[in-house]
């Protein structure tokens, strides 16, 4: 475990993903020497805190805290849940994980369970990765056989067992309650919090819900120390973070970088921009994210607190780069088209106010825009965003205010003129799918 | 207790208690639609956010759990920018068609539009449009309209019991619908048209009909089952258009049966009989009310200086008021006979001359802090919907609800425990609880259990009664059907007796407990019912009833009937009186009179007349009571009905509980039963059960309204040789045919034959041996 990237790159080897090879890795040595050495949960917990290992699936909560929320003592049923419901639109690191790591996953997992007192795990996967679902199913059943899974987990007194649940797609059950619900086998649809899951969770027991991407870096901490693990980034933003980066680069794919890297850097390890040509604007944490501009984003090093600082969120690490040849009405179209489609449908604000943005887009898109439409989206995106049972609303709202924010002399354009500031072709060229005519 | 100041007022509230919870207790209204106070909470209306200090954004009042020294602003800027927004939302894509909506003027969207909503819309775009979905007779839908408050989804899957609608798809497309190719079935389904804050679900009856600022409200109170729900009866130009329930926490809460809801439609139908008829020379003629009386007055005296005054019966039906049922025992009794009886259905009547009036045994909102419950040969949801619905949520929470029955029909009720056993065998199982629970109290076996061997069922059933600390066993109106209902009254009351149970009735009609008050029940002369039919009478005064669908013995009834030389049928409908009765008198239904029904629970519920008598049609006690006079009885002075009630009553209680009583001393137990090759189980199904709902022409294009059938488990009908499908012959005293039905809820060699329908009229005692044969 000594290289830098612990999660990915130490998993590039031949068959990384069976047994046999993560053990060769040093897998499963957290669990065992949390048996051998009899670690209390309460250290185990503590040493997550020491981290600063903050949630990966997006909205940066500290994970120590979060485990530290679970009534251990609470007697019956307790559950921990992976969220591996990766569908946020640029995202696409949790599926590499347990594509090449999957017992990483799971020795996290354990580990959670061990440290909350939970016996039973679920790992809800994204309904549209099938292979993936297969791989770690039969990673599954590696780990029972070798009784890493199973009553008394290699001799000890703690019994834990795992399943993986196919999703089915929807991107809305990637929100923790939602997933829960979805388990359950009802309708995707968020719960109202409070109670928040810790208290009332899957089929209404206390249940703990990480990322995939954070249940992986748990092993690592427990080896190297929770110390160890926040030098590798910066404080408050310990370890190492997976970017997903897509769009106008040169060599698209995940990045396993220490947190507070600058953004240049991660450009550069992605091939630099597509064609030499100029950057424009950078989505850097999902398509909820707000989009910064160019020379924004170029100061930013990329920890959740720089990113916010820039007025952004670093989210799930899924960083679009879009270069001068896009026309950011027609990226913004097709984003609220997403969220649109993506809402559940439960609660007012959201089931009616994202037809309602997709629609005056799409229309100033196709040159039918009116003078009034960008306060209108404005009004609109106010009367959506923190009024939503769920973050869905402002995830559909956050796009639409930052581009106006940014772009918002492009969107004039195009209202006036009824046609794009970045020239049709110059648009095909960027895509890189058409010859330039 | 949390203190909480909701703009500017103080109040305390219990832990637990939200903000909008607060807000009631304080007169405070927060604007809401997917709230309600007997639903589960879904906040996903976003109509009450409201601002609560020290927190970043609105919060919805419905679902914000009250923390102490919480300070709350429903009006202030921040709040109420926030209710505009929703509003606005909520319209965007409403087709604001008010003007053809039947919901308009008593829509909550319309409402809160006028306070929240602006005058013109900044949504230019295109409008959604839903298709419409078929939810059965009842509820018509304008599925454009809905707001997806998901009211009506929690509502049947919460207080119906049963999830039948729900929100399919997502975002925009999402959509309210039944499961594929279903209606709403439940005997509850009207209620989700009150709950719909918008004109998504309406009336499909009403639909069109009126609107509502030209309806009168007047109360009034169903005549249907023995809860006497409250209504609000809705009147345009003397008819009535519309029923609605009347919030009363103590019977119906805020629901009505749909039994309750639509029956209405009867009284507006081509089957009212509208002029007095007569019968003369074998043919009827309409005559004037004068002429009619007077031959009643004539004939029936011929008939006592004929054949004495014994001769004369009356049967009633226990859905009369008590004013009629008064005045119709005190006629017969000033005519010299003390044979009256408002129990048709009833077979065994041992328990005559012990001093019982059948009632509840408690008050009806008691069911909820019951922790123990047996319930004894009762189609308890179609029976009893309302009482069913209480049982229903009492189960949810700390009630363990036992069943002993016949049929294994689903009662939508999660029940600890239940034994489903032939007719014959019912009283024999009750005996096994009862044994078992005396071992296990560790008392003496009564000797007639000596031999009882307690099945697996009633051993679990007595462990629940045993263990509980407020338990209540109730005999349904199956059991007190039954030829052996004394008996299974005398094992309940022990049973009771042994673990500390209350003991009671569920009160089969509107009046059950009205008609013993009324005295309209046979004196230590008379016959009751059963015998009345079974020797046969020379006159019959027929008051409400259709005693070939509503007696113990259809075949029988209309055999004495027939045989009668003067039969009087006294009702507000065309009935198959012109078959055995000499003269028809066309008597006001609930809404065109006055009176008072006593519901089983001893509650007093008088009522007005909500409209006038259609035609010729006169109210039933003043029917009697000019009969009376013109017979020249004594006592028939009465100026209102609310004299006779007064002299029915003794006064003018709101509870006659002190009178009412469910203890027999020692009624015998006899558990030696006949078992029959094949025995019939008749239950009475919920829109069959009394002349109103018969006649509703929505409720009986409903599934529960569908033709009896002889419906056998598998192994029955592999005995006799059937399929389900065929065609089959049904004798018992008379022959229906029939369709042979698979059930496999019910015990081996039983058949069940539903009563009170035309199909099975012709066939003899609801119980007891039957055979069936291929037709």
């Amino acid at each position: 475990m000594g290289t830098l990237g612990f999660i990915l790159e130490a998993a590039e080897g031949e068959r990384s993903w069976r047994l046999a090879e993560y053990v060769k890795r040093g897998g499963y040595d957290a669990l065992k020497k949390i048996f051998s050495e009899k670690i209390p949960a309460d250290q185990v917990v503590g040493e997550l805190k020491k981290s600063s290992l903050r949630g990966r699936g997006g909205a940066g909560f500290p994970t120590g805290l979060k485990w530290s929320f679970m009534p251990r003592q609470f007697p019956g049923a307790k559950y921990v849940v992976c969220n591996s419901d990766e569908g946020e639109p640029g995202t696409f690191k949790d599926r590499d994980i347990l594509r090449w790591n999957p017992h990483m996953v799971i020795e996290g997992m354990i580990i959670a369970g061990y440290a909350m007192g939970c016996q039973r795990g679920y790992n809800y996967i994204h309904g549209e990765i099938w292979d993936i679902y297969k791989r770690f199913e039969e990673a599954l059943v590696e780990a029972r056989a070798a009784n890493l899974l199973g009553n008394n987990i290699l001799g000890s007194d703690f019994s834990f067992e795992l399943q993986a649940h196919h999703g089915y797609g929807a991107y809305i059950c990637g929100e923790e309650t939602a997933l829960l619900e979805s388990i359950e086998g009802k309708k995707g649809q968020p719960r109202f919090k409070p109670p928040f899951p810790a208290s009332y969770g899957l089929y209404g027991k206390p249940t703990t819900i990480n990322n995939t991407e954070t249940f992986a870096s748990v092993p690592y901490i427990i080896n190297e120390g929770g110390d160890r693990f926040l030098e590798l980034g910066k404080p408050n933003n310990g370890g190492t973070k997976l970017f997903s980066v897509s769009g106008h680069v040169n060599r698209p794919g995940n990045f396993e970088v220490p947190m507070g890297t600058p953004f240049k850097d991660l450009l550069e390890m992605a091939g630099g921009m597509r064609g030499g040509r100029k950057l424009k604007a950078v989505i850097p944490g999902g398509s909820s994210a707000p989009v910064l501009p160019a020379d924004v984003i170029m100061e930013c090093t990329l920890d959740y607190d720089s990113i916010a600082k820039a007025g952004s969120m670093l989210g799930s690490g899924a960083v679009i780069v879009m270069d001068e040849t896009t026309c950011m009405v027609k990226a913004l179209e097709r984003l609220s088209y997403f969220y649109f489609e993506e809402s559940c449908g439960q609660c007012t604000p959201c089931r009616e106010g994202t037809g309602w943005l997709y629609r005056v887009v799409h229309r100033i898109e196709h040159g039918e825009g009116r003078p009034e439409d960008l306060d209108l989206l404005n009004s609109v995106t106010d009367n959506i965003m923190g009024r939503t049972i769920c973050a869905l609303g402002d995830a559909a709202s956050m796009p639409v205010k930052s581009f106006i924010k940014h772009f918002g002399a492009e969107f004039e354009y195009h209202i006036q003129n009824k046609k794009c500031l970045v020239p049709e072709d110059v648009q095909r060229a960027g895509s890189g799918f058409f010859k330039v005519s | 207790m949390l203190e909480i100041e909701i703009d500017g007022k103080t109040t305390e509230v219990a832990d637990g208690s939200t903000v909008m919870d607060a807000a009631h207790k304080l007169g405070i209204f927060v604007p809401h639609f997917c709230y309600h106070k007997k639903l589960s909470i879904a906040a996903n209306c976003r109509m009450c956010l409201v601002q609560v200090e020290k927190a970043p954004k609105p919060l919805p009042a419905c679902a914000t759990p009250v923390t102490n020294g919480m300070k709350v602003f429903t009006h202030s800027e921040s709040a109420v920018k926030a209710q505009k927004g929703v509003m606005e939302f909520l319209l965007i894509n409403h087709p604001l068609d008010c003007p053809i909506c039947d919901q308009g003027g008593e829509c909550q969207l319309q409402d809160l539009s006028v306070g929240y909503g602006q005058s013109a819309s900044r949504y230019q775009e295109e409008k959604r449009v839903v298709v419409n979905k078929n939810l059965g007779p009842l509820i018509a839908t304008d599925m454009t309209r809905c707001i997806h408050c998901t009211r009506c989804v929690r509502f049947t899957q919460e207080i119906a019991g049963w999830m039948e609608l729900g929100q399919a798809f997502r975002g925009e497309h999402s959509e309210i619908m039944p499961f594929i190719e279903k209606t709403v079935d439940s005997e509850l389904s009207g209620n989700v048209i009150d709950l719909c804050p918008v004109g998504a679900l309406t009336s499909k009856p009403f639909r069109f009909a009126a609107r509502t600022w030209e309806l009168s409200r007047r109360k009034s109170v169903s005549p249907h089952d023995g809860l006497g729900a409250n209504l609000i009866v809705q009147v345009k130009h003397d008819k009535v258009l519309r029923v609605l329930p009347l919030d009363n926490e103590h019977v119906n809460e805020c629901w009505l049966s749909d039994k309750d809801r639509y029956s209405y439609e009867a009284l507006n139908s081509d089957a009212r009989l509208t002029k007095p008829m007569l019968k003369q020379c074998g043919e009827w003629r309409e005559v004037d009310w004068q002429t009619a009386l007077e031959f009643i007055g004539t004939d029936l005296k011929r008939v006592v200086r004929d054949h004495g005054a014994a001769s004369v019966g009356a049967l009633a039906s226990p859905h009369a008021t008590l004013e009629e049922l008064y005045l119709l025992q005190k006629f017969v009794r000033g005519a010299g006979s003390d044979s009256i009886d408002c129990r048709l259905r009833q077979t065994d009547f041992s328990l005559d001359g012990k001093n019982v009036v059948p009632w509840l045994g408690m008050p009806v909102a008691d069911i909820q802090q019951l922790d123990r419950v047996l319930v004894i040969g009762s189609f308890l949801r179609k029976d009893h919907p309302l009482l069913a619905q209480r049982l229903r949520q009492a189960a949810k929470k700390f009630t363990r609800v036992s069943l002993l029955h016949a049929a294994d029909d689903d009662q939508l009720i999660a029940l600890h425990a239940k034994s489903v056993v032939a007719p014959s065998a019912l009283a024999a199982e009750l005996a096994g609880i009862v044994k078992a629970a005396t071992e296990a109290k560790g008392a003496a076996v009564d000797a007639a259990l000596a031999n009882v061997q307690p099945s697996v069922a009633a051993r679990q059933i007595a462990e629940s009664l045993v263990s509980g600390e407020n338990a209540a066993i109730f005999l349904g109106n199956y059991a007190q059907q039954l030829a052996q209902s004394a008996t299974l009254h005398a094992l309940a009351q022990q049973l009771a007796a042994i673990t500390g149970a209350r003991f009671g009735y569920l009160g089969e009609a509107a009046n059950s407990v009205g008609g013993y008050i009324a005295k309209a029940v046979p004196g230590a002369q008379g016959l009751n019912a059963a015998r009345m039919l079974s020797e046969p009478r020379k006159a019959y005064f027929v008051l409400h009833a259709e005693p070939e669908l509503d007696c113990a013995n259809p075949h029988q009834a209309m055999a004495a009937l027939k045989g009668a030389d003067l039969v009087v049928a006294m009702t507000p409908f065309k009935t198959r009186a012109i078959d055995y009765a000499h003269v028809i008198l066309p008597i006001a239904p609930f809404t065109e009179t006055s009176g008072t029904f006593i519901n089983t629970e001893g509650r007093v519920q008088s009522f007005n007349a909500v409209v006038k008598p259609l035609d010729e049609t006169r109210p039933a006690w003043k029917v009697l009571r000019v009969l009376g006079n013109l017979l020249g009885l004594a006592g028939f002075e009465q100026d209102s009905s609310e004299a006779v009630r007064t002299e029915a009553l003794g006064g003018k209680p709101e509870f006659v509980s002190e009178r009412l009583n469910n203890r027999a001393e020692g009624p015998a137990i006899d558990l030696t039963a006949a078992v029959p090759a094949l025995q019939r189980i008749a239950d009475v199904p919920i829109y069959f059960a009394d002349a109103l709902v018969r006649r509703a022409p929505s409720l009986q294009k409903t599934r529960d309204a569908a033709p009896p059938a002889a419906r056998m488990n598998a192994a029955t009908l592999a005995k006799l040789g059937l399929n389900a499908g065929m065609q089959v012959k049904v004798s018992s005293g008379g022959t229906a045919i029939l369709t042979a039905q698979l059930d496999d809820g019910l015990p081996d060699g039983c058949v069940r034959v539903a009563a009170g329908h035309e199909l099975t009229a012709g066939l003899g005692a609801l119980q007891g041996e039957i055979t069936v044969e291929r037709a």
